[in-house]
């Protein structure tokens, strides 16, 4: 787009927009500044405070939330973007009062230490195993690279994921869980 | 018969349920009514005077409500604060700036995004001053001054010494070999995943200051803040919320912090700052920076003599170092490491540059990481010099296992250490001996592969109050034990977990000493309102010193509750035996009481003329300090076109005593291994000669991701310190500790055909590719 164009744009648009985004199934409508990051709307309006900050360059994935089912960094892309679309967060996770078998995997394999990158890493492993039912290790290993941990090492996230992986889809030969 | 989560036990921990969720409160999800949002202006100047600083244009920023300036400060004589090292440091400058990104005003107002608007419209002119980046060139005679405020005019902070200079130097002399490497290593950035900041709240009725703040030692920062604020003591407190990890960088107090509190004050409503990750790389304090000369001396058949380490330590424009004050170079004296050299000298020379302060730890015990990485790399140049396989030459030269308690040439008493077997389990988990054929298969062909070892030892978890404080406070800790008449219990300690699970590691000590199920017992930490005073956490010390607390304050409670049961049962207390964590008549098993009866007595039929109650509290000044150890072996491949290093193995053997919980170790030794990894391979933060950062945001400051991370193996050996009440030692930071010299190593091992004795941290490609193309291999 023209930057003429973009400035015309946003003189319509004004400094403040309403938005409506549904959250964990749950709708949402906010009037917020346009510049709002997706990020900010999710912990400070609306007040889930489980997706974390911990860069301003898109490089630790700790804001990573799912838009229309995809895992995106919600501190890259403005609360206007996410407008009429569908988010899920980490306290999305649990249904029924039961935990998602990615949850489960983090604790069963002590795939978390501080917890601050945990929400995020969770997400992208989420999003992972809808697209992946089955990786491999080395697939989950390049599907967090988007996520930084400082506590783990990894290793037991790698199978915290796998341990879900089994959850889900049940060992290989065997039934479905 | 064991108690459900005693010790020992891979307990799954406490702490997830709340993380899993999303539900954990770290200090960014503190919101208060009417809370307002600090932002900070930073220098764009590594050294400039400050012509002046103009607010009127950000204070018309709708949203703005105050901008705080040194000036400001200075009047309430709030422009200065003391560090650790009893130096001082600027909240804000009044007349000059130190270092790129220094804070230099403060703006305060409704929102996150008015007060960074505030922020760019805040005039500031600055003159720029010459620029000291070098902490060699900082020494020189011409160079210019950077702490005229100092009594003495030079840049040397302060010289450190310790050993014996004269008969180390005579000792070099009658070696038949000498070996000497020039070792950098370099400023790096503890980068926990949450950046620093907090929540101030003043009310000005009760005239009491509530602080949610992202510290590791939430006690000491409240006598800090009582001493520098004039504000009571009782009058602070300070929440240490959920943690998103600290690794010794949330031990300093920064001037964002007392900026809040300021802003606090001043406006009357609660004030959040939190920083951004540019900031915080960019600002806060840094680790290493250490320019070391080390010498090694020895016989010709290998036998270890002396050594001797200079070291020119950058300490930034102020020493905010976060060490022991008896200690200007921390613990840097267990550079003698693993072996028993009868000689050795150490000197340091703490030295001011145009760069924020350094001198925390990065995961590591006050600069063991430094020492353990010289001992082993400079080992390894000598066994390169005599033609000896690194592994033979360290064993032969071991402390062996019959000799501890032992004195190290520098004076350290190593409680407990059996470094042959560890590294002896290291090399038949890894097949050393094949690998070393392998080696040498693959050089006739051409191709690059290196085995590294490092067999380190560590020093943790200061410690005695003979020799260890910070600012005059001793480094005891502390743990305070109440059992309610249900028999469940809750606990509080003076440390502060940042992800190590304390929660789950402190109740297994209760578990196991009481007799009481895990899940019967809360540990709480972090609210200086309710927890016992205490040094906090870093330095591995939060087992070795309060969970050592744990266990003696359960053993007091134990001695109460021995009389309880003796009068429960009608025996005298002497008849009683503490066994299958419960209290039994000796010989008959079947009479006996749980902690869980004895406690329902302790309130309800306790022996008359005793206390009702259950409860303890002890302080624990320990008698040494802990020493762990570890021989880790790491082999690369070398791709010959890109110089890039890919570790395809990693064997850590770890011994850290008695240990709690091993799901809990093993974790923190993957995460200590991965921080190792990081600056051997990755991890640098560089100043150009006009002291603009190199690597400020995470765009060029490069963490591991999982796909540079190798599959670490683990196993363990178990020698337990002879003077902690459990055997235990500390494990948080071996790893960090050990593991880069054996990544040095093996790169430098995979190109020492080729003449190559030492390679300087981080090994990048691009290092490896110069040396290759010099070679004429690439």
């Amino acid at each position: 787009m023209a930057l003429a164009e973009a400035r015309a744009q946003e003189e319509d648009v004004g400094p403040f927009v309403r938005v409506h985004v549904t959250v964990n199934g749950k709708p949402y409508e906010a009037e917020v500044e346009t510049r709002t990051l997706l990020v900010h709307f999710i912990r400070e309006t609306i007040g889930l405070t489980g997706t974390h900050i911990g860069c301003d360059t898109t490089n630790c994935g700790a804001c990573t939330i799912l838009l229309d089912g995809k895992p995106v960094k919600s501190c890259t892309i403005l609360a206007v973007q996410a407008d009429g679309r569908g988010v899920q967060t980490v306290e999305g996770l649990v249904s029924d009062g039961k935990l998602h078998p990615v949850q489960e995997g983090f604790i069963e394999e002590h795939g978390l230490q501080c917890g601050f990158c945990t929400p995020g890493m969770m997400m992208t492993s989420v999003a992972l195993l809808q697209k992946n039912p089955q990786p491999t290790e080395e697939q989950i290993r390049r599907a967090i690279s988007g996520n930084l941990c400082r506590c783990t090492g990894y290793v037991n996230i790698v199978k915290a994921v796998q341990h879900a992986a089994k959850k889900i889809h049940g060992a290989p030969g065997g039934g479905k869980a | 018969m064991t108690v459900h989560g005693g010790i020992g036990q891979s307990v799954k921990r406490k702490e997830d349920a709340r993380f899993v969720r999303g539900q954990g409160t770290y200090v960014d999800d503190i919101k208060l009514p009417g809370m307002l949002y600090l932002d900070i202006v930073r220098s764009p100047y590594a050294h400039a005077r400050i012509r002046y600083i103009n607010s009127e244009r950000a204070m018309k920023v709708p949203g703005v409500l105050a901008v705080i300036t040194g000036k400001d400060l200075e009047a309430a004589k709030l422009a200065w604060m003391p560090t650790l090292m009893s130096d001082r440091q600027m909240v804000l400058p009044v007349e000059r700036v130190m270092y790129q990104a220094q804070e230099v005003a403060a703006v305060v107002a409704e929102s996150r995004y008015a007060a960074a608007d505030g922020v760019a419209a805040v005039d500031v002119e600055y003159e720029p001053l010459p620029v000291v980046v070098d902490p060699i060139k900082a020494l020189e005679p011409d160079a210019p001054i950077l702490r005229p405020d100092k009594n003495e005019k030079s840049n040397r902070i302060w010289h450190w010494e310790t050993g014996e200079r004269q008969a180390t130097e005579k000792a070099l002399k009658e070696c038949d070999v000498v070996v000497r490497e020039n070792i950098y290593i370099p400023r790096i950035h503890v980068a926990s995943i949450e950046t620093c900041g907090c929540v101030a709240q003043f009310d000005s009725t009760s005239g009491k200051l509530t602080m949610w703040m992202t510290t590791q030692a939430p006690h000491a920062i409240r006598t800090v803040f009582a001493l520098v604020s004039g504000l009571p003591e009782h009058k602070i407190r300070i929440i240490s919320p959920d943690i998103g990890g600290g690794f010794g960088g949330k031990v300093p107090v920064y001037p964002g912090y007392v900026l809040a509190v300021v802003a606090a004050l001043k406006t009357g409503h609660p004030v959040k700052w939190i920083e951004d990750r540019s900031e915080n790389i960019q600002a806060d304090s840094f680790a290493r920076d250490y320019h070391i000369t080390a010498e090694i001396g020895a016989t010709k058949d290998g036998k270890l003599k002396a050594l001797r380490v200079k070291t020119i330590a950058d300490h930034g424009y102020t020493d905010a170092a976060a060490n022991p004050s008896k200690f200007p170079a921390g613990l840097f004296n267990i550079v003698t490491g693993s072996y028993p050299f009868e000689k050795a000298f150490v000197e340091v020379d703490g030295v001011y540059t145009n760069k924020p302060p350094g001198g925390i730890a990065y995961r590591c015990s006050f600069r063991v990481t430094e020492a353990a990485f010289t001992i082993e790399r400079v080992i390894d140049v000598l066994a390169h010099k005599l033609g000896m396989d690194p592994a033979e030459l360290r064993m032969k030269n071991f402390i062996p296992p019959e000799a501890f308690p032992f004195k190290s040439a520098l004076g350290w008493t190593y409680d407990s250490g059996n470094y042959g077997a560890a590294l002896r389990k290291a090399m038949d988990i890894i097949d050393y001996e094949g690998l070393r054929k392998e080696q040498a298969e693959k050089r006739k062909r051409g191709e690059l592969m290196g085995i590294g070892i490092s067999s380190f030892t560590e020093i943790v978890g200061a410690g005695p109050s003979a020799t260890f404080d910070i600012l005059g406070l001793k480094m005891f800790d502390s743990c305070e034990v109440r059992i309610h008449p249900t028999g469940k219990v809750i606990a509080r300690f003076g440390t502060k977990s940042q992800g190590q699970g304390h929660e789950t590691t402190y109740a297994q000590i209760l578990a196991e000493e009481l007799g009481i199920s895990v899940d019967d017992i809360t540990a709480e930490e972090g609210d200086t309102d309710t927890a016992p005073y205490g040094l906090g956490t870093y330095a591995s010390r939060s087992t070795p010193v309060a969970g050592a607390a744990a266990a003696v304050a359960a053993r007091k409670i134990r001695d109460k509750a021995k009389l309880i049961a003796a009068h429960l049962l009608e025996v005298s207390p002497d008849d009683l035996e503490w066994k299958d964590h419960k209290f039994q008549v000796k010989g008959v098993p079947a009479k006996a009481k749980t902690m869980q009866d004895i406690a329902f007595a302790a309130y309800t039929n306790h022996p008359q003329g005793m206390e009702a109650g259950l409860e303890a509290t002890a302080y624990y000044d320990p008698p040494n300090l802990t020493f762990p150890f570890g021989s880790y072996i790491c082999v690369v491949d070398i791709d010959k076109e890109t110089g890039e290093v890919k570790i395809r193995r990693f064997v850590a053997v770890d011994d850290c005593g008695t240990i709690i919980n091993p799901m809990i170790v093993e974790g923190q030794i993957h995460g200590g291994l991965t921080m190792g990894l990081a600056p051997a391979l990755l991890e640098e933060i560089h100043y150009d000669e006009h002291g603009n950062i190199q690597g400020g945001t995470f765009m060029d400051y490069l963490l591991p991701t999982a796909v540079e991370t190798p599959k670490w193996e683990t196993a363990k050996t178990t020698t337990p310190s002879p003077h902690h009440p459990l055997g235990a030692k500390g494990v948080g930071e071996s790893a960090t500790v050990g593991a880069p010299a054996a990544i040095a190593n093996a790169v430098v091992d995979a190109l020492s055909h080729l003449g190559v004795t030492h390679i300087d941290i981080p090994i990048t490609p691009w290092k490896v590719w110069k040396i290759l193309n010099e070679k004429g291999i690439a």
